[in-house]
Protein backbone atom coordinates (compact mmCIF):
# COMPACT_ATOMS: atom_id res chain seq x y z
CA UNK A 1 0.00 0.00 0.00
CA UNK A 2 1.71 2.89 -1.31
CA UNK A 3 0.30 6.00 0.65
CA UNK A 4 1.81 10.07 1.50
CA UNK A 5 3.74 8.67 4.09
CA UNK A 6 5.61 6.35 2.29
CA UNK A 7 6.62 8.70 -1.00
CA UNK A 8 7.81 11.31 1.73
CA UNK A 9 10.11 8.96 3.62
CA UNK A 10 11.41 7.61 -0.23
CA UNK A 11 11.85 11.08 -0.88
CA UNK A 12 13.56 11.67 2.29
CA UNK A 13 16.14 8.86 1.49
CA UNK A 14 16.78 10.25 -2.21
CA UNK A 15 16.85 13.62 -0.85
CA UNK A 16 14.41 14.61 -3.13
CA UNK A 17 11.73 17.61 -2.33
CA UNK A 18 8.42 16.85 -3.82
CA UNK A 19 5.68 19.19 -4.19
CA UNK A 20 1.52 18.09 -3.33
CA UNK A 21 1.39 17.56 -7.20
CA UNK A 22 4.69 15.10 -7.56
CA UNK A 23 3.89 13.92 -4.16
CA UNK A 24 0.23 12.43 -6.17
CA UNK A 25 1.67 11.11 -9.29
CA UNK A 26 4.80 9.33 -7.51
CA UNK A 27 1.85 7.66 -5.37
CA UNK A 28 -0.27 6.60 -8.50
CA UNK A 29 3.02 5.28 -10.42
CA UNK A 30 4.39 2.98 -7.88
CA UNK A 31 1.17 1.80 -7.28
CA UNK A 32 1.38 0.61 -10.78
CA UNK A 33 4.56 -0.70 -10.40
CA UNK A 34 4.36 -2.83 -7.39
CA UNK A 35 0.71 -3.66 -8.87
CA UNK A 36 2.76 -4.98 -11.99
CA UNK A 37 5.20 -6.69 -10.03
CA UNK A 38 1.75 -8.87 -8.30
CA UNK A 39 1.20 -9.83 -12.20
CA UNK A 40 5.07 -11.38 -12.50
CA UNK A 41 4.70 -13.28 -8.79
CA UNK A 42 1.90 -15.51 -10.55
CA UNK A 43 4.51 -16.37 -12.79
CA UNK A 44 5.78 -19.92 -11.65
CA UNK A 45 9.25 -19.36 -11.30
CA UNK A 46 10.13 -22.31 -9.28
CA UNK A 47 13.39 -23.64 -10.83
CA UNK A 48 14.26 -20.43 -12.57
CA UNK A 49 17.56 -19.12 -11.35
CA UNK A 50 17.44 -15.41 -10.17
CA UNK A 51 19.22 -13.39 -13.18
CA UNK A 52 20.87 -10.10 -11.69
CA UNK A 53 22.39 -9.38 -14.91
CA UNK A 54 20.81 -9.45 -18.74
CA UNK A 55 24.21 -9.42 -20.91
CA UNK A 56 26.02 -13.11 -20.10
CA UNK A 57 29.22 -11.49 -19.44
CA UNK A 58 31.44 -12.67 -16.24
CA UNK A 59 34.72 -12.67 -14.26
CA UNK A 60 35.65 -9.19 -15.90
CA UNK A 61 38.64 -8.21 -13.98
CA UNK A 62 42.17 -6.16 -14.21
CA UNK A 63 45.23 -6.76 -12.80
CA UNK A 64 46.51 -4.89 -9.88
CA UNK A 65 48.50 -2.33 -11.35
CA UNK A 66 49.10 1.19 -10.68
CA UNK A 67 48.18 3.80 -13.45
CA UNK A 68 48.55 7.42 -12.90
CA UNK A 69 45.63 9.08 -11.87
CA UNK A 70 43.59 12.10 -12.40
CA UNK A 71 45.16 16.00 -12.77
CA UNK A 72 43.68 17.56 -9.77
CA UNK A 73 42.33 20.39 -11.04
CA UNK A 74 40.86 18.35 -13.75
CA UNK A 75 39.31 16.49 -11.36
CA UNK A 76 37.96 19.16 -8.91
CA UNK A 77 37.17 21.10 -12.26
CA UNK A 78 32.97 20.20 -12.39
CA UNK A 79 32.56 20.60 -8.77
CA UNK A 80 29.88 22.89 -7.41
CA UNK A 81 32.35 24.17 -4.63
CA UNK A 82 35.64 23.22 -3.94
CA UNK A 83 39.24 24.75 -3.11
CA UNK A 84 42.42 23.91 -4.80
CA UNK A 85 42.56 20.62 -2.84
CA UNK A 86 39.44 19.43 -1.55
CA UNK A 87 35.74 19.53 -3.22
CA UNK A 88 34.00 21.43 -0.59
CA UNK A 89 30.55 19.97 0.72
CA UNK A 90 27.45 21.50 3.31
CA UNK A 91 28.69 20.63 6.69
CA UNK A 92 28.88 17.38 7.57
CA UNK A 93 29.59 16.23 11.05
CA UNK A 94 29.30 13.23 12.92
CA UNK B 1 21.05 -11.27 39.12
CA UNK B 2 24.57 -12.22 36.97
CA UNK B 3 24.75 -11.10 33.78
CA UNK B 4 25.99 -12.65 30.83
CA UNK B 5 27.78 -10.19 27.38
CA UNK B 6 27.26 -11.28 24.42
CA UNK B 7 29.23 -9.69 21.87
CA UNK B 8 29.93 -10.03 17.54
CA UNK B 9 32.09 -8.67 16.06
CA UNK B 10 32.29 -6.96 12.25
CA UNK B 11 36.34 -6.28 11.44
CA UNK B 12 36.98 -4.39 8.30
CA UNK B 13 40.50 -4.97 7.03
CA UNK B 14 42.47 -3.06 4.26
CA UNK B 15 43.83 -5.32 1.80
CA UNK B 16 47.31 -4.71 1.09
CA UNK B 17 46.37 -4.33 -2.68
CA UNK B 18 48.85 -1.78 -5.00
CA UNK B 19 45.62 -0.19 -6.46
CA UNK B 20 42.08 0.61 -5.26
CA UNK B 21 39.09 -1.57 -5.78
CA UNK B 22 37.63 -0.82 -8.74
CA UNK B 23 40.48 1.55 -10.33
CA UNK B 24 44.12 1.53 -11.07
CA UNK B 25 44.82 4.34 -8.55
CA UNK B 26 46.96 3.93 -5.80
CA UNK B 27 45.95 3.04 -2.29
CA UNK B 28 49.76 4.37 -1.30
CA UNK B 29 48.54 6.42 2.24
CA UNK B 30 48.82 9.61 2.22
CA UNK B 31 49.31 12.37 -0.33
CA UNK B 32 48.11 15.69 -0.62
CA UNK B 33 44.32 15.50 -0.95
CA UNK B 34 42.70 14.09 -4.13
CA UNK B 35 45.58 12.94 -5.83
CA UNK B 36 45.15 9.29 -5.65
CA UNK B 37 41.89 9.74 -7.45
CA UNK B 38 40.16 9.40 -10.96
CA UNK B 39 36.59 9.53 -12.54
CA UNK B 40 35.95 5.93 -10.81
CA UNK B 41 37.04 6.62 -7.27
CA UNK B 42 34.98 9.82 -7.44
CA UNK B 43 31.59 9.05 -8.54
CA UNK B 44 32.16 10.83 -12.07
CA UNK B 45 28.93 10.29 -14.24
CA UNK B 46 29.54 7.28 -16.95
CA UNK B 47 33.01 6.08 -14.86
CA UNK B 48 32.76 2.06 -14.55
CA UNK B 49 34.17 0.07 -12.26
CA UNK B 50 36.33 -2.85 -12.99
CA UNK B 51 37.16 -4.95 -10.40
CA UNK B 52 41.00 -5.61 -9.47
CA UNK B 53 41.66 -9.50 -9.45
CA UNK B 54 44.15 -9.33 -6.90
CA UNK B 55 41.33 -8.44 -4.21
CA UNK B 56 39.09 -11.42 -5.16
CA UNK B 57 42.19 -13.50 -4.67
CA UNK B 58 42.98 -12.19 -1.10
CA UNK B 59 39.17 -12.39 -0.12
CA UNK B 60 38.91 -15.99 -1.35
CA UNK B 61 42.41 -16.31 0.56
CA UNK B 62 40.87 -14.85 3.48
CA UNK B 63 37.95 -16.86 3.05
CA UNK B 64 39.78 -20.23 2.87
CA UNK B 65 41.98 -19.55 6.12
CA UNK B 66 39.17 -18.48 8.51
CA UNK B 67 37.86 -22.06 7.06
CA UNK B 68 34.54 -20.85 5.26
CA UNK B 69 32.64 -22.15 2.14
CA UNK B 70 33.92 -20.11 -0.46
CA UNK B 71 30.72 -18.28 -2.99
CA UNK B 72 31.55 -19.68 -6.06
CA UNK B 73 28.49 -17.72 -7.97
CA UNK B 74 29.37 -14.34 -6.55
CA UNK B 75 28.50 -10.23 -7.10
CA UNK B 76 28.14 -7.25 -5.59
CA UNK B 77 25.60 -5.31 -4.45
CA UNK B 78 25.18 -1.75 -4.19
CA UNK B 79 24.39 -0.14 -0.67
CA UNK B 80 22.58 3.34 -0.97
CA UNK B 81 23.30 6.14 1.34
CA UNK B 82 23.64 10.11 1.36
CA UNK B 83 26.75 11.27 3.31
CA UNK B 84 29.53 13.16 1.56
CA UNK B 85 32.11 10.32 2.37
CA UNK B 86 30.94 8.53 -0.54
CA UNK B 87 30.91 10.65 -3.37
CA UNK B 88 28.39 7.85 -5.86
CA UNK B 89 25.62 8.17 -3.03
CA UNK B 90 26.04 4.61 -2.62
CA UNK B 91 28.89 1.80 -1.25
CA UNK B 92 30.05 -1.01 -3.94
CA UNK B 93 29.05 -3.79 -1.19
CA UNK B 94 28.39 -7.38 -1.28
CA UNK B 95 24.98 -8.57 0.73
CA UNK B 96 23.18 -11.59 -0.92
CA UNK B 97 26.31 -12.92 -2.48
CA UNK B 98 29.09 -12.68 -0.11
CA UNK B 99 32.28 -14.10 -1.35
CA UNK B 100 32.58 -16.52 1.73
CA UNK B 101 30.47 -17.90 4.52
CA UNK B 102 30.08 -20.09 7.60
CA UNK B 103 33.69 -20.37 8.67
CA UNK B 104 35.39 -21.13 12.09
CA UNK B 105 38.59 -20.05 13.67
CA UNK B 106 39.48 -20.94 16.94
CA UNK B 107 40.80 -19.36 19.62
CA UNK B 108 42.43 -19.91 22.69
CA UNK B 109 41.87 -17.93 26.27
CA UNK B 110 44.06 -19.24 28.79
CA UNK B 111 43.70 -22.65 29.13
CA UNK B 112 40.89 -23.63 26.99
CA UNK B 113 40.33 -23.36 23.01
CA UNK B 114 37.18 -21.92 21.30
CA UNK B 115 35.37 -21.83 18.61
CA UNK B 116 34.29 -18.51 16.80
CA UNK B 117 31.71 -18.89 14.25
CA UNK B 118 32.26 -16.35 11.07
CA UNK B 119 28.97 -15.86 9.59
CA UNK B 120 30.25 -14.03 6.27
CA UNK B 121 33.11 -12.30 4.57
CA UNK B 122 32.66 -9.89 1.68
CA UNK B 123 34.32 -7.58 -0.42
CA UNK B 124 33.64 -3.82 -0.35
CA UNK B 125 35.09 -0.44 -1.27
CA UNK B 126 36.80 1.76 1.20
CA UNK B 127 34.92 5.29 2.22
CA UNK B 128 36.89 8.63 1.82
CA UNK B 129 38.12 11.06 4.39
CA UNK B 130 36.18 14.49 5.31
CA UNK B 131 37.80 17.79 7.01
CA UNK B 132 35.37 19.45 9.31
CA UNK B 133 36.48 23.62 8.42
CA UNK B 134 35.44 25.51 11.37
CA UNK B 135 35.92 28.77 9.81
CA UNK B 136 34.08 27.82 6.25
CA UNK B 137 31.59 26.21 8.44
CA UNK B 138 31.65 23.47 5.37
CA UNK B 139 33.30 20.23 4.81
CA UNK B 140 36.39 19.07 3.03
CA UNK B 141 35.86 15.64 0.86
CA UNK B 142 39.11 14.36 0.12
CA UNK B 143 38.51 10.93 -1.38
CA UNK B 144 42.17 9.27 -1.69
CA UNK B 145 41.06 6.69 0.42
CA UNK B 146 37.82 5.90 -1.15
CA UNK B 147 37.63 3.03 -3.15
CA UNK B 148 40.75 1.31 -1.28
CA UNK B 149 39.65 -2.54 -1.08
CA UNK B 150 38.10 -3.93 2.43
CA UNK B 151 36.91 -7.17 3.24
CA UNK B 152 34.48 -7.05 6.11
CA UNK B 153 34.44 -10.23 8.32
CA UNK B 154 31.16 -10.57 10.45
CA UNK B 155 31.14 -13.31 13.33
CA UNK B 156 28.10 -14.68 15.07
CA UNK B 157 27.80 -13.66 18.67
CA UNK B 158 29.68 -16.43 19.76
CA UNK B 159 32.08 -13.92 22.49
CA UNK B 160 31.23 -13.53 25.71
CA UNK B 161 34.56 -11.77 27.38
CA UNK B 162 36.20 -8.72 25.94
CA UNK B 163 39.67 -11.17 26.21
CA UNK B 164 37.99 -13.27 23.87
CA UNK B 165 37.59 -10.47 21.37
CA UNK B 166 41.15 -9.75 22.05
CA UNK B 167 42.33 -13.26 21.16
CA UNK B 168 39.84 -13.83 18.32
CA UNK B 169 41.60 -9.95 16.64
CA UNK B 170 45.20 -11.35 17.48
CA UNK B 171 44.41 -14.86 15.42
CA UNK B 172 42.63 -12.89 12.81
CA UNK B 173 45.84 -10.55 12.40
CA UNK B 174 48.41 -13.53 12.45
CA UNK B 175 46.33 -15.54 9.92
CA UNK B 176 45.92 -12.13 7.48
CA UNK B 177 49.43 -11.28 7.77
CA UNK B 178 50.70 -14.93 7.15
CA UNK B 179 48.59 -15.02 4.21
CA UNK B 180 50.01 -11.01 3.46
CA UNK B 181 46.48 -9.89 2.39
CA UNK B 182 47.01 -7.26 4.92
CA UNK B 183 48.88 -5.20 7.04
CA UNK B 184 46.37 -4.82 9.24
CA UNK B 185 48.01 -1.89 11.30
CA UNK B 186 45.27 -0.71 13.70
CA UNK B 187 46.59 2.54 14.34
CA UNK B 188 46.86 3.17 10.38
CA UNK B 189 43.28 2.20 10.14
CA UNK B 190 44.13 -0.94 8.37
CA UNK B 191 41.88 -3.12 10.88
CA UNK B 192 38.82 -1.74 12.01
CA UNK B 193 36.69 -2.85 14.59
CA UNK B 194 32.84 -2.39 15.48
CA UNK B 195 31.66 -4.20 18.35
CA UNK B 196 28.00 -5.68 18.90
CA UNK B 197 27.29 -5.97 22.46
CA UNK B 198 23.80 -7.22 24.63
CA UNK B 199 23.69 -8.68 27.67
CA UNK B 200 21.22 -11.41 29.14
CA UNK B 201 20.54 -12.87 32.22
CA UNK B 202 23.32 -15.88 32.68
CA UNK B 203 21.53 -18.87 31.60
CA UNK B 204 19.30 -17.23 29.11
CA UNK B 205 19.30 -18.36 25.49
CA UNK B 206 17.52 -15.01 24.29
CA UNK B 207 19.42 -12.89 22.80
CA UNK B 208 18.83 -8.76 24.04
CA UNK B 209 19.13 -5.76 22.51
CA UNK B 210 22.12 -4.61 21.35
CA UNK B 211 24.03 -1.30 20.86
CA UNK B 212 26.65 -1.15 18.08
CA UNK B 213 30.12 0.68 19.13
CA UNK B 214 32.59 2.31 16.44
CA UNK B 215 35.36 3.97 16.77
CA UNK B 216 37.91 1.68 18.39
CA UNK B 217 40.85 1.78 17.28
CA UNK B 218 43.27 -0.28 19.63
CA UNK B 219 42.74 -3.44 21.77
CA UNK B 220 43.03 -1.40 24.66
CA UNK B 221 40.31 0.72 23.75
CA UNK B 222 38.03 -2.59 22.96
CA UNK B 223 38.57 -3.67 26.32
CA UNK B 224 37.39 -0.21 27.54
CA UNK B 225 34.81 -0.05 25.45
CA UNK B 226 33.29 -3.07 26.01
CA UNK B 227 33.67 -2.84 30.30
CA UNK B 228 31.80 0.28 29.71
CA UNK B 229 29.20 -0.56 27.37
CA UNK B 230 28.26 -3.70 29.37
CA UNK B 231 27.79 -1.83 32.91
CA UNK B 232 25.87 1.02 31.10
CA UNK B 233 23.34 -1.99 29.84
CA UNK B 234 23.02 -3.82 33.43
CA UNK B 235 22.49 -0.47 35.18
CA UNK B 236 19.82 -0.01 32.87
CA UNK B 237 17.55 -2.81 32.84
CA UNK B 238 18.60 -2.94 36.81
CA UNK B 239 17.02 0.65 37.11
CA UNK B 240 14.57 -0.92 34.88
CA UNK B 241 14.62 1.10 31.65
CA UNK B 242 15.13 -0.43 28.25
CA UNK B 243 18.67 -0.53 25.98
CA UNK B 244 17.64 1.24 22.47
CA UNK B 245 18.90 -0.62 19.69
CA UNK B 246 21.65 2.29 18.15
CA UNK B 247 24.74 2.42 17.21
CA UNK B 248 27.35 4.50 19.63
CA UNK B 249 30.68 6.07 19.22
CA UNK B 250 33.53 5.32 21.60
CA UNK B 251 35.04 8.52 23.00
CA UNK B 252 39.12 7.96 24.25
CA UNK B 253 39.21 10.81 25.89
CA UNK B 254 36.39 10.33 28.24
CA UNK B 255 36.37 6.56 28.77
CA UNK B 256 32.39 6.38 27.38
CA UNK B 257 30.36 5.42 24.79
CA UNK B 258 27.95 8.11 23.30
CA UNK B 259 25.06 7.80 20.93
CA UNK B 260 25.42 9.07 17.13
CA UNK B 261 22.86 11.02 16.47
CA UNK B 262 19.25 9.20 15.46
CA UNK B 263 19.96 10.25 11.77
CA UNK B 264 22.71 8.51 11.12
CA UNK B 265 20.99 5.73 12.51
CA UNK B 266 18.45 5.44 10.17
CA UNK B 267 19.83 2.23 8.28
CA UNK B 268 17.45 1.78 5.21
CA UNK B 269 20.17 1.46 2.62
CA UNK B 270 17.75 0.03 -0.11
CA UNK B 271 20.33 -2.70 -1.43
CA UNK B 272 20.04 -3.83 -5.15
CA UNK B 273 22.17 -6.09 -7.18
CA UNK B 274 25.43 -3.42 -8.64
CA UNK B 275 24.35 -3.53 -12.56
CA UNK B 276 27.89 -1.81 -13.75
CA UNK B 277 29.96 -5.02 -11.94
CA UNK B 278 29.36 -8.18 -13.93
CA UNK B 279 29.30 -11.48 -11.35
CA UNK B 280 32.06 -12.95 -10.09
CA UNK B 281 31.90 -17.29 -10.98
CA UNK B 282 35.07 -19.48 -9.03
CA UNK B 283 35.38 -22.78 -10.73
CA UNK B 284 36.24 -25.94 -8.28
CA UNK B 285 40.08 -25.35 -10.37
CA UNK B 286 40.54 -21.67 -9.35
CA UNK B 287 39.74 -22.79 -5.99
CA UNK B 288 41.82 -25.63 -6.02
CA UNK B 289 44.59 -23.18 -7.29
CA UNK B 290 44.41 -20.52 -4.46
CA UNK B 291 44.10 -23.29 -2.14
CA UNK B 292 47.05 -24.77 -3.04
CA UNK B 293 49.52 -21.42 -3.15
CA UNK B 294 47.99 -21.01 0.85
CA UNK B 295 51.16 -20.60 3.03
CA UNK B 296 51.61 -22.36 6.43
CA UNK B 297 50.04 -20.20 9.12
CA UNK B 298 51.66 -19.89 12.51
CA UNK B 299 49.54 -21.82 14.09
CA UNK B 300 50.96 -24.49 11.92
CA UNK B 301 54.24 -23.70 12.55
CA UNK B 302 53.99 -23.73 15.92
CA UNK B 303 52.87 -27.22 15.87
CA UNK B 304 55.42 -28.00 13.55
CA UNK B 305 58.52 -26.44 15.17
CA UNK B 306 57.29 -28.28 18.40
CA UNK B 307 57.12 -31.32 17.01
CA UNK B 308 60.16 -31.94 14.14
CA UNK B 309 62.48 -29.33 16.76
CA UNK B 310 61.75 -29.80 19.40
CA UNK B 311 61.22 -26.93 20.76
CA UNK B 312 58.99 -25.35 23.81
CA UNK B 313 55.80 -23.94 22.82
CA UNK B 314 57.28 -20.63 24.35
CA UNK B 315 60.34 -20.57 21.47
CA UNK B 316 57.70 -21.40 19.26
CA UNK B 317 55.42 -18.50 19.91
CA UNK B 318 58.11 -16.25 20.20
CA UNK B 319 59.35 -16.72 16.60
CA UNK B 320 55.83 -17.59 14.48
CA UNK B 321 54.76 -13.91 16.59
CA UNK B 322 56.40 -12.12 12.58
CA UNK B 323 55.97 -14.15 9.64
CA UNK B 324 59.41 -12.47 8.30
CA UNK B 325 60.93 -13.75 11.05
CA UNK B 326 59.62 -17.38 11.65
CA UNK B 327 61.28 -17.44 7.73
CA UNK B 328 64.42 -16.37 8.88
CA UNK B 329 64.38 -19.06 11.66
CA UNK B 330 63.45 -21.45 8.56
CA UNK B 331 66.58 -20.06 6.36
CA UNK B 332 68.49 -21.15 9.13
CA UNK B 333 67.51 -24.15 10.34
CA UNK B 334 67.68 -25.10 6.86
CA UNK B 335 71.54 -23.97 6.62
CA UNK B 336 72.09 -26.26 9.19
CA UNK B 337 72.21 -24.37 12.74
CA UNK B 338 70.64 -26.67 14.94
CA UNK B 339 67.41 -25.58 15.83
CA UNK B 340 67.12 -24.19 19.20
CA UNK B 341 70.50 -22.88 18.82
CA UNK B 342 69.06 -20.48 16.42
CA UNK B 343 65.82 -19.86 18.24
CA UNK B 344 68.19 -18.64 20.94
CA UNK B 345 69.77 -16.45 19.03
CA UNK B 346 66.65 -15.33 17.58
CA UNK B 347 64.94 -14.84 20.62
CA UNK B 348 67.73 -13.20 22.53
CA UNK B 349 70.17 -10.95 19.97
CA UNK B 350 67.69 -10.51 16.82
CA UNK B 351 65.12 -9.38 18.99
CA UNK B 352 67.08 -7.28 21.08
CA UNK B 353 68.69 -5.96 18.51
CA UNK B 354 65.45 -5.33 16.69
CA UNK B 355 63.73 -3.68 19.41
CA UNK B 356 66.73 -1.50 20.38
CA UNK B 357 66.34 -0.08 16.72
CA UNK B 358 62.71 0.12 16.83
CA UNK B 359 62.54 -1.93 13.15
CA UNK B 360 60.79 -4.38 11.77
CA UNK B 361 61.83 -8.29 11.18
CA UNK B 362 61.14 -7.76 7.63
CA UNK B 363 63.18 -4.68 7.51
CA UNK B 364 66.40 -6.34 8.64
CA UNK B 365 69.60 -6.29 6.97
CA UNK B 366 71.44 -9.53 8.63
CA UNK B 367 70.18 -12.67 6.28
CA UNK B 368 70.06 -16.20 7.39
CA UNK B 369 73.38 -16.87 6.20
CA UNK B 370 75.54 -14.42 8.00
CA UNK B 371 73.71 -15.42 11.11
CA UNK B 372 74.07 -19.32 10.70
CA UNK B 373 77.73 -18.75 9.85
CA UNK B 374 78.35 -16.78 13.28
CA UNK B 375 76.77 -19.54 14.93
CA UNK B 376 78.82 -22.37 13.51
CA UNK B 377 81.99 -20.18 14.34
CA UNK B 378 81.16 -20.72 18.11
CA UNK B 379 79.70 -24.52 17.45
CA UNK B 380 83.36 -25.26 16.09
CA UNK B 381 85.31 -23.64 18.50
CA UNK B 382 86.68 -20.58 16.35
CA UNK B 383 84.46 -18.20 18.61
CA UNK B 384 83.59 -18.28 21.91
CA UNK B 385 79.72 -16.70 22.17
CA UNK B 386 80.87 -13.45 23.93
CA UNK B 387 83.01 -12.37 20.95
CA UNK B 388 80.38 -13.73 18.82
CA UNK B 389 77.75 -11.29 21.03
CA UNK B 390 80.18 -8.37 19.81
CA UNK B 391 80.66 -9.82 16.04
CA UNK B 392 76.95 -10.17 15.76
CA UNK B 393 76.61 -6.49 16.99
CA UNK B 394 78.82 -5.28 14.60
CA UNK B 395 77.04 -6.88 11.60
CA UNK B 396 73.41 -6.50 12.27
CA UNK B 397 73.20 -3.20 10.38
CA UNK B 398 75.40 -4.06 7.43
CA UNK B 399 75.58 -8.06 6.83
CA UNK B 400 78.91 -7.81 6.77
CA UNK B 401 80.35 -11.20 6.15
CA UNK B 402 81.93 -12.64 9.45
CA UNK B 403 84.87 -14.59 8.80
CA UNK B 404 86.12 -11.13 7.05
CA UNK B 405 85.43 -9.31 10.02
CA UNK B 406 86.76 -12.01 12.57
CA UNK B 407 89.80 -11.79 10.99
CA UNK B 408 90.20 -7.93 10.26
CA UNK B 409 89.84 -7.75 14.13
CA UNK B 410 91.51 -10.88 14.90
CA UNK B 411 89.10 -12.14 17.31
CA UNK B 412 89.30 -15.91 16.07
CA UNK B 413 89.56 -17.46 19.63
CA UNK B 414 92.89 -18.91 21.10
CA UNK B 415 92.28 -22.62 21.16
CA UNK B 416 96.28 -23.57 20.92
CA UNK B 417 97.08 -25.47 24.49
CA UNK B 418 100.23 -23.89 24.52
CA UNK B 419 99.22 -20.29 24.37
CA UNK B 420 96.36 -20.72 26.69
CA UNK B 421 99.32 -22.35 29.32
CA UNK B 422 101.60 -20.10 28.63
CA UNK B 423 98.83 -16.91 29.81
CA UNK B 424 97.88 -19.03 32.86
CA UNK B 425 101.55 -19.44 33.64
CA UNK B 426 102.15 -15.43 33.55
CA UNK B 427 98.26 -15.00 35.81
CA UNK B 428 100.06 -17.36 38.22
CA UNK B 429 103.50 -15.84 38.82
CA UNK B 430 102.26 -12.32 38.77
CA UNK B 431 99.47 -13.27 41.56
CA UNK B 432 100.54 -14.84 44.32
CA UNK B 433 98.06 -13.65 46.56
CA UNK B 434 95.44 -15.53 44.94
CA UNK B 435 97.26 -18.58 44.40
CA UNK B 436 97.36 -18.46 47.83
CA UNK B 437 93.85 -17.79 48.59
CA UNK B 438 92.18 -20.34 46.34
CA UNK B 439 94.39 -23.17 47.95
CA UNK B 440 93.11 -21.90 51.14
CA UNK B 441 89.94 -22.82 49.86
CA UNK B 442 88.35 -19.16 48.84
CA UNK B 443 86.92 -20.55 45.05
CA UNK B 444 86.10 -16.89 44.31
CA UNK B 445 90.00 -15.73 43.51
CA UNK B 446 89.74 -18.75 41.29
CA UNK B 447 87.13 -16.59 38.95
CA UNK B 448 89.42 -13.85 39.40
CA UNK B 449 92.20 -15.49 38.04
CA UNK B 450 89.99 -16.39 34.60
CA UNK B 451 89.09 -13.33 34.06
CA UNK B 452 92.66 -12.32 34.21
CA UNK B 453 94.06 -14.95 31.77
CA UNK B 454 90.96 -14.45 29.23
CA UNK B 455 92.33 -10.61 29.57
CA UNK B 456 95.93 -11.90 28.93
CA UNK B 457 94.25 -13.74 25.79
CA UNK B 458 92.71 -10.58 24.61
CA UNK B 459 89.12 -12.48 25.61
CA UNK B 460 89.32 -14.36 22.75
CA UNK B 461 90.24 -17.89 24.55
CA UNK B 462 87.44 -20.71 25.52
CA UNK B 463 86.63 -20.01 28.74
CA UNK B 464 86.81 -24.26 29.38
CA UNK B 465 89.75 -24.58 28.49
CA UNK B 466 91.08 -21.36 30.33
CA UNK B 467 89.19 -23.20 33.03
CA UNK B 468 90.76 -26.66 32.69
CA UNK B 469 94.40 -25.28 32.14
CA UNK B 470 93.92 -23.26 35.40
CA UNK B 471 92.62 -26.19 37.31
CA UNK B 472 95.35 -28.24 36.47
CA UNK B 473 98.14 -25.53 37.07
CA UNK B 474 97.13 -25.22 40.65
CA UNK B 475 96.15 -28.58 41.58
CA UNK B 476 99.59 -29.88 40.26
Amino acid sequence: MIDTELIDYIAGLSRLELDAGERQVMTTQLEQIIAYMDVLNQLDTAGVEPMSHVFPVKNVLREDEVMPSQVRYELLAGSPAGDKEAFLVPKAVE
Amino acid sequence: MTWEIVIGLETHVELATKTKIFCACTTAFGGPPNTHCCPVCTGMPGALPVLNKKVLEFAVKAGLALNCSITQHSRFDRKNYFYPDLPKAYQISQLYLPIARDGAVSIHTGAENKTVRIHELHMEEDAGKLIHDPWLDQTRADYNRCGVPLIEIVTEPDFRTAYEVVAYLEKLKETLQYLGVSDCKMQEGSLRCDVNLSVRPMGSMELGTRTEMKNLNSFKSIVRAIDYEAKRQIELIEEGKRVIQETRRWDENKDATYAMRSKENAQDYRYFPEPDLPPVELSQNDLDELRATQPELAEAKRARYQRDYSLPLYDCQMLTSDKALAAFFERLVALGTPPKQGANWIMGEVLGALSQRAMEAKDMALTAPTLARLIALVDEGRLNRNTAVKVFEAVFDTDQDVDEYVTAHNLEQVNDSRLVLEACVKVLQAHPQSVSDYRSGKEKAFGFMVGQAMRELKGKANPQTVNAALRELLET
